[in-house]
Parts: C-alpha cells; sequence; structure tokens
C-alpha cells in the first residue's frame, strides 16, 4: 500500500510540474501562438515593414469593390475590421466562396508606406453558428439578422426555430 | 486465471457477490472480464450499429444543409464525432495509464495498447475530414494555426504510443513506457480544447459546448449528438473486442509455453 501511494504522490508530483511548466511556456509564446492580428493590434503596435503576417477580423459591411486587375485577373478592395479599428486590403487572386461582407477572413500578406494592407493570400473563417436556409431567410426578412452587418443574433432567439413557418420568437 | 472461472454459473455474478477484494482489483482478474465483456459486447456493436444508423441517415439525407456551407456541413457529422474521440479516447488512455503505473493493472495495461490504433484511427479520420471541410470552406487544406496543430501533435501522441508499447520484448516494460508517454502526452488534450478560446484561430471557437445556447440550429444539432452516441458506442465496441482478443491471445500463449515446457520435461 506504502509503494502504492508513494507511485501516486510521485506522479501527481509530476503532473504538477509538467503542468506548470506547460502553463508557463505556453504563456512565454503567446505572441507566437495567435494566427492572426486584430486591427486594433496593429493599430497599437504598428509592424516592421516588409515582414509578411497575417490579418484577421470581419469583412467591412459596403467596403467590397471587385475588379480587373490590368493582366485580367480579379482584384479586390476592401477593409477588414474589428469594430474599434480597420485596416484597407488589396488582393489580387480568387476569393473563397464563403468571402462576403460581415464574414471573418484572414488575410496574409504585408502593409504598405501608405498604410494598405497587400494580401497575397485570403481565407474565409466560419464562425460557430450553422443554421438551414430557411431559417436564416426568416430572420434576414423579419429584420432580425443583416449577415452583412455581421455575426448572428444569440443562438438562443433561433436555434429552436420552425424552419417551415419560422418566425423569429419576441424579445429577441 | 484458471479456466473455469469463465464458465458461465460456475461463480456468483462479480458485481452483486460481495467483493473478494477491495477496490479496483475485484475487475483486473482476466477471467472475469471476459466473461462479462463476453456479454455486454453483442448488445454494445447492435445498439452502436442502430443508434449509427438512424444518426448517419438523419444527418446525411434528412437534416437540411447549411444556408451558407450548403452540403458541406455534412462532413460535421463525422468529423466533430471523431474530434470528440479522439479527444475523449486520450483522456480514457490517461485514466488506464494511471491505473497501470499506480495499481499495475493487467487489464489495463492490454485495454491501453489496444485503445491506441482506434484512438490514432478517429484523429485521422478527424484532420482528413478536416481538410475536405477546410478547402472549400476556408480555402485551405491546412493551415498552422494552434486548434489544428495541437491535434496533429494529439495524433502523433497515439501513433507514439501504439508503437511504444509494442516496441519491447518485455511487454510489462512497454506498458510502463506507454504509460509514461501518455502521461505526459495528456498535457495536450487541455490544449486542443482550448486553443480556440486563447489564441484566435482559423479554426472556430466550439459550437455545442459554449456559454449560453449552442450555435447550432435543433435541426443539425440532434442529428450530431446522435452521431456523436453511435461513433462512441462503436469506439467503445472496438476496443472491448480488441482488448478481449488481447486477453485470449496472451491466455493462448501461456497454455502454448506450458505445453511445450511439458514436452521438454517429458
Amino acid at each position: 500500500m506504502t509503494r502504492k501511494k508513494r507511485r501516486l504522490w510521485l506522479l501527481l508530483l509530476c503532473a504538477l510540474g509538467l503542468g506548470s511548466a506547460t502553463a508557463l511556456t505556453l504563456t512565454a509564446f503567446q505572441d507566437n501562438l495567435v494566427f492572426f492580428r486584430s486591427p486594433s493590434d496593429i493599430a497599437r503596435e504598428a509592424p516592421q515593414p516588409d515582414r509578411a503576417f497575417r490579418l484577421g477580423g470581419l469583412v467591412e459591411t459596403g467596403s467590397v469593390v471587385r475588379e480587373t486587375a490590368p493582366d485580367g485577373k480579379p482584384e479586390a478592395r476592401f477593409r477588414v475590421t474589428d469594430g474599434a479599428h480597420g485596416v484597407s486590403v488589396t488582393y489580387v487572386g480568387v476569393l473563397p466562396d464563403l468571402f462576403r461582407e460581415g464574414q471573418g477572413v484572414v488575410t496574409l500578406g504585408k502593409l504598405g508606406p501608405d498604410g494598405t494592407f497587400r494580401a497575397s493570400e485570403v481565407l474565409a473563417r466560419h464562425d460557430e453558428t450553422y443554421m438551414p436556409p430557411e431559417v436564416a431567410d426568416a430572420l434576414k426578412k423579419s429584420g432580425h439578422w443583416n449577415p452583412n452587418q455581421g455575426a448572428a443574433p444569440p443562438a438562443a432567439t433561433w436555434n429552436t426555430l420552425e424552419p417551415a413557418s419560422a418566425q423569429p420568437r419576441r424579445g429577441s | 486465471m484458471e479456466t473455469a472461472d469463465t464458465s458461465p454459473g460456475a461463480r456468483p455474478l462479480p458485481l452483486s457477490a460481495a467483493p473478494p477484494r477491495a477496490g479496483l482489483h475485484r475487475f483486473a482478474n482476466p477471467g472475469r472480464f471476459l466473461q462479462l465483456s463476453g456479454r455486454v459486447l453483442p448488445w454494445l456493436a447492435a445498439a452502436a450499429v442502430l443508434t449509427l444508423g438512424v444518426g448517419l441517415a438523419w444527418g446525411l439525407f434528412l437534416s437540411p444543409p447549411d444556408w451558407q456551407q450548403g452540403e458541406t456541413v455534412r462532413i460535421l457529422y463525422v468529423h466533430v464525432p471523431m474530434a470528440w474521440l479522439a479527444m475523449g479516447g486520450y483522456a480514457g488512455l490517461a485514466v488506464g495509464s494511471i491505473l497501470s503505473l499506480i495499481w499495475r493493472h493487467p487489464l489495463a495495461d492490454l485495454a491501453c495498447r489496444e485503445l491506441s490504433p482506434v484512438g490514432a484511427m478517429a484523429t485521422a479520420l478527424c484532420l482528413a475530414t478536416g481538410s475536405l471541410w477546410g478547402k472549400p470552406m476556408w480555402g485551405t487544406w491546412w493551415v498552422w494555426d494552434a486548434r489544428l496543430t495541437s491535434v496533429l501533435v494529439l495524433f502523433f501522441l497515439w501513433l507514439g504510443h501504439a508503437a511504444l508499447v509494442r516496441a519491447f520484448d518485455d511487454t510489462e516494460r512497454g506498458a510502463r513506457m506507454g504509460a509514461i508517454l501518455a502521461l505526459i502526452g495528456a498535457v495536450n488534450v487541455p490544449i486542443v480544447k482550448f486553443s480556440v478560446d486563447w489564441w484566435n484561430t482559423l479554426h472556430q471557437p466550439a459550437s455545442v459546448t459554449r456559454l449560453g445556447a449552442p450555435g447550432l440550429h435543433v435541426d443539425i444539432l440532434y442529428p450530431l449528438l446522435v452521431c456523436g452516441l453511435g461513433f462512441s458506442l462503436a469506439f467503445a465496441a472496438l476496443v472491448l473486442a480488441r482488448t478481449r482478443a488481447a486477453v485470449m491471445e496472451r491466455r493462448i500463449r501461456a497454455l502454448q509455453l506450458a505445453a511445450a515446457r511439458r514436452a521438454d520435461i517429458a
């Protein structure tokens, strides 16, 4: 019994040591573990010029301009915002299917001297909500949600809606 | 360990009878394990087939598409249960490893050894289905964000455990090394789970287990929960069947050794 107890204590001590070591390491590398930086991060601490990084946020409503570059490739200009700050982005290439105003995106590129972010890659970011088309239509029609403006309303107001006779619950 | 243990009715039901020895050692007897698991396994397998059939039919054919993902959302019904099993199975591996390290539980050794290939398979399926979803939705097969990277590490931990326990001629030594690796790797499980909350990632945060209401409409949530239950039952049935086979294999090897020894003496 004593040997079992000793092994138990040894294991607990090891777990404690390993756990705190991991926590310290992760906290120390916090800045390197984030996948993208938000426009507020950029405003607070300007990135080094000519250094590529990822910029993430929502595509600002009404900011998307789609053009054709001189060489015939599609070009898009839009602003990435996190509510407090925004950054203008230009991108030449094919955008992902989920790209739209109000959608989350993560772009990779460099910040130019004029403050415009030149992206070489644009990824769409899906949020954690899933709803049938009928429910989304009902929310849009009733004016409870405009997807171009950003995230869906609180899930409790729609996640049990009957798709057939979708009418958002009162008080939402 | 004598064969008389396995014949049904030879002794009172282990669970209803007063425990002959205290604590977990009640279940340490391989004979009793074979008897009990033999009775449970057919029911478990049948429940898994039934639940999985209902869940997959509901999820893949009857549930609605998503308003912006379209039919691609159906990958969710395999991807999310596999992710749950990859993490839940690893938590099970950690518990088994504690039992084997501290209590030297022989059945825990075998169960851990048989659990890791199944867990590796679930994690591989989680990564593969996630990648298939990522290409049309995000626009990329793979990114090195905290969630995806930590799940890849989880996959390597599963593979490493499966390889390490089989790398020693002395099976008990292999089991102990595997248990140590499994417990060190357990630190990765909370990292996988909370990576989407601690750091910003391309991967979306949790939908089902978030504060407040689940972010899924019930027409998508319910088939997902049924699929999750079905895959979990199938996972449990697979691991149980593999552990039974391992116990019987060990028994046959012991009998063969004994026979060889008798032949040597004669």
